[in-house]
């Protein structure tokens, strides 16, 4: 459920999200990526930030593949499994394309931002235009590059907006610290205002941390 | 060479050639100024742990991996059985080239206290008495075992251990030795086992307690100073052990109902199904090379094994600001030590924040999978080990060291 698509149309894009996830991240962290895959993203910063990175993965066969490879991750369900950690137990948590695949997206979040001092996450904007399009003139799920699957083999179950997410932050108390917009080719819609981003946006990054309270 | 203590030079002053069952292991002997206090409060003093060694220590000291054998296991780990005959019990996954390359690593493999292949234990003779011990042997602990295997690490000038790694009552061992000496341990592979055992575990072990003492050669635990063996008792005990090793599945698919070399059913008590003789196979030929006593005082000290209990309960207490890399294994079809008991360990590990991987490997093969021909296996182990190699510094095999083996 947490594997993150697996498009090839989307191999550019995904590559510049990770890409970006990792300038987030401080040199010599200590990471925890919720619904690592096979390792991409964990690898990526190990090698280019040499941070002290553990990994979550629900599927067994992802898990085998990294741990093979000589990362740190074990098998759990980020609906279920972040509760065993300690607060502030990371320096950042990250959610990179998963936040979608979860059961409860808010509590997900939530958790993040209790275990990490920083929470990153990522998703496919589902204000994007092509998806608007796709609903408005065919009457049907989109099917895109990005989210290749058809509704009823899709592993994602609670799709959301730029706009749902900057709400959802607000409901748990988020800060943004910083947040781009990708568009289909995988470049930054900087300077962009919100709302085009929410209809040019394919994906966006979010780096969070908790509002003290 | 200068410098590297390698396996086969018997450098060490303390360590000597003992007899016929043990004849390809050394010895370390430990006296009055290294007297083991056990749990139980006993103070053994002498003892002695017969061990196998592997490869070669580096300069730096900085690869060994210590190999923990389970209930019937022994140091024979990776040569041919002296007793038996057969592979090392884990030549499958050590050696050089293999997941634990024994051209890049030092791997040494100790007898157990309480084991019978050398090491101190209920047929040793007692000091006091000049008989062999039988029940007068202090019950002993996974704890008593692991401070046992710590004086050996020490005995050769080993500070501190590269990985601790270690199947079912080896992985019980991986994990006290991770709690107790958090600062000696820089990787951990605790394989198909749990942190504690239940009551479902420590009924089966009565089970087989019971039938050894049920044996009239038992004679209360004096059977060596009697001339008998309980032969009986001890291999009906591993054959309910046996049980559980094996998943009903990859029973049924060997065995089926299938009838061993005769057309029907007897009417009579013979072996008439494959699974019966198969059974009476295993227990007969473990009475070869295992003492009944020894199976006791061992099953005894899993039985009390619970790490939590020694940490007010609280099992992430036991790992609380250990730097160890561990990385937990489990078995889909082990019924013995469940995947369950493996993410308890898992879940308290995280709650420390410990540096943790956790893999369920898909295998039919029940709690003995960890033993055979798993490809994830060895993948994982073979990867887990490079990367913490890398992290420590182990320098890589070396061309020169591959061809030499």
């Amino acid at each position: 459920m947490l594997n993150r698509p697996p498009s090839a149309g989307a191999a550019a894009t995904t590559r510049v999200d990770l890409l970006l996830i990792a300038e987030m991240v401080r040199a010599g962290a200590r990471v925890l990526d919720v619904g690592c895959g096979a390792g991409e993203l964990l690898k990526l910063l190990e090698d280019t930030k040499n941070v002290d990175g553990r990994g979550v993965e629900i599927s067994q066969s992802g898990v085998n593949f990294c741990v093979a490879k000589g990362l740190s991750v074990v098998q759990g369900d980020a609906d279920r499994d972040l509760i065993n950690y300690p607060d502030g137990a990371f320096d950042y948590a990250i959610l990179s394309q998963t936040l979608q695949a979860t059961q409860r997206p808010k509590y997900v979040l939530e958790e993040l931002l209790r275990i990490g001092r920083h929470a990153i996450v990522s998703f496919p904007n589902f204000g994007n235009w092509r998806i608007r399009m796709q609903l408005l003139v065919e009457g049907k799920m989109p099917v895109t590059p990005n989210l290749p699957e058809a509704w009823y083999l899709s592993p994602n179950i609670h799709f959301c907006t730029i706009k749902d997410f900057l709400d959802l932050c607000d409901e748990v108390g988020a800060d943004v610290e910083q947040q781009v917009a990708l568009n289909a080719y995988g470049r930054r819609l900087n300077g962009v205002p919100l709302f085009l981003q929410n209809i040019i946006g394919e994906q966006a990054v979010f780096l969070l941390t908790r509002k003290p309270r | 060479m200068t410098g590297l203590l390698r396996a086969d030079e018997g450098e060490n002053a303390k360590t000597s050639r003992s007899g016929a069952n043990e004849a390809k292991s050394r010895i370390a002997s430990f006296t009055r100024d290294a007297a083991l206090v056990l749990d139980c409060g006993v103070s053994l003093d002498p003892f002695s742990i017969a061990y196998q060694a592997y490869g070669s220590l580096n300069a730096e000291k900085s690869n060994a991996i210590l190999v923990c054998h389970a209930l019937t296991g022994d140091q024979h780990v990776a040569n041919a059985h002296p007793v038996t005959g057969k592979a090392g019990w884990w030549e499958t996954i050590i050696g050089p080239g293999k997941p634990v390359d024994t051209n890049r690593y030092f791997v040494i493999c100790s007898n157990i206290l309480g084991g019978c292949m050398g090491s101190t234990g209920p047929t040793s003779i007692n000091p006091v008495s000049g008989k062999p011990y039988g029940l007068d042997f202090p019950v002993i602990t996974i704890s008593d075992m692991v401070n046992a295997q710590a004086r050996l690490v020490t005995s050769l000038g080993i500070d501190s251990l590269f990985c601790v790694i270690g199947g079912s009552m080896g992985g019980m061992q991986v994990l006290e030795w991770a709690a107790m000496y958090k600062d000696r341990v820089f990787a951990a592979m605790p394989i198909a086992t749990a942190a504690r055992h239940s009551s479902q575990n420590i009924a089966f072990h009565e089970v087989g307690r019971q039938a050894v003492m049920a044996d009239p050669n038992w004679r209360a635990g004096r059977y060596l100073e009697e001339g008998v063996m309980p032969a009986k008792g001890l291999a009906v005990a591993r054959m309910a052990a046996h049980i559980t090793y094996l998943s009903d599945k990859a029973l049924h698919q060997k065995f089926g109902r299938k009838l061993q070399n005769r057309p029907t059913v007897s009417f009579g008590f013979d072996a008439d199904f494959q699974v019966e003789s198969y059974l009476r196979h295993q227990g007969a030929t473990f009475v070869d090379r295992f003492d009944a006593n020894s199976y006791l005082y061992i099953t005894r000290a899993m039985d009390y094994f619970d790490v939590a209990a020694d940490h007010g309960g609280v099992l992430a207490k036991a790992f609380t600001g250990s730097k160890t890399r561990f990385c937990v294994i489990s078995f889909t079809s082990d019924w013995l030590y469940p995947t369950r008991e493996s993410r308890r360990i898992v879940h308290a590990l995280n709650a420390v924040a410990a540096n943790v991987s956790f893999v369920e490997i898909e295998s039919d093969k029940g709690h003995d999978a960890f033993l055979l021909e798993e490809p994830e296996l060895f993948a994982t182990v073979s990867g887990f080990l490079k990367s913490a190699a890398e992290k420590r510094g182990i320098a890589p095999t070396r061309v020169s060291d591959a061809t030499d083996a």
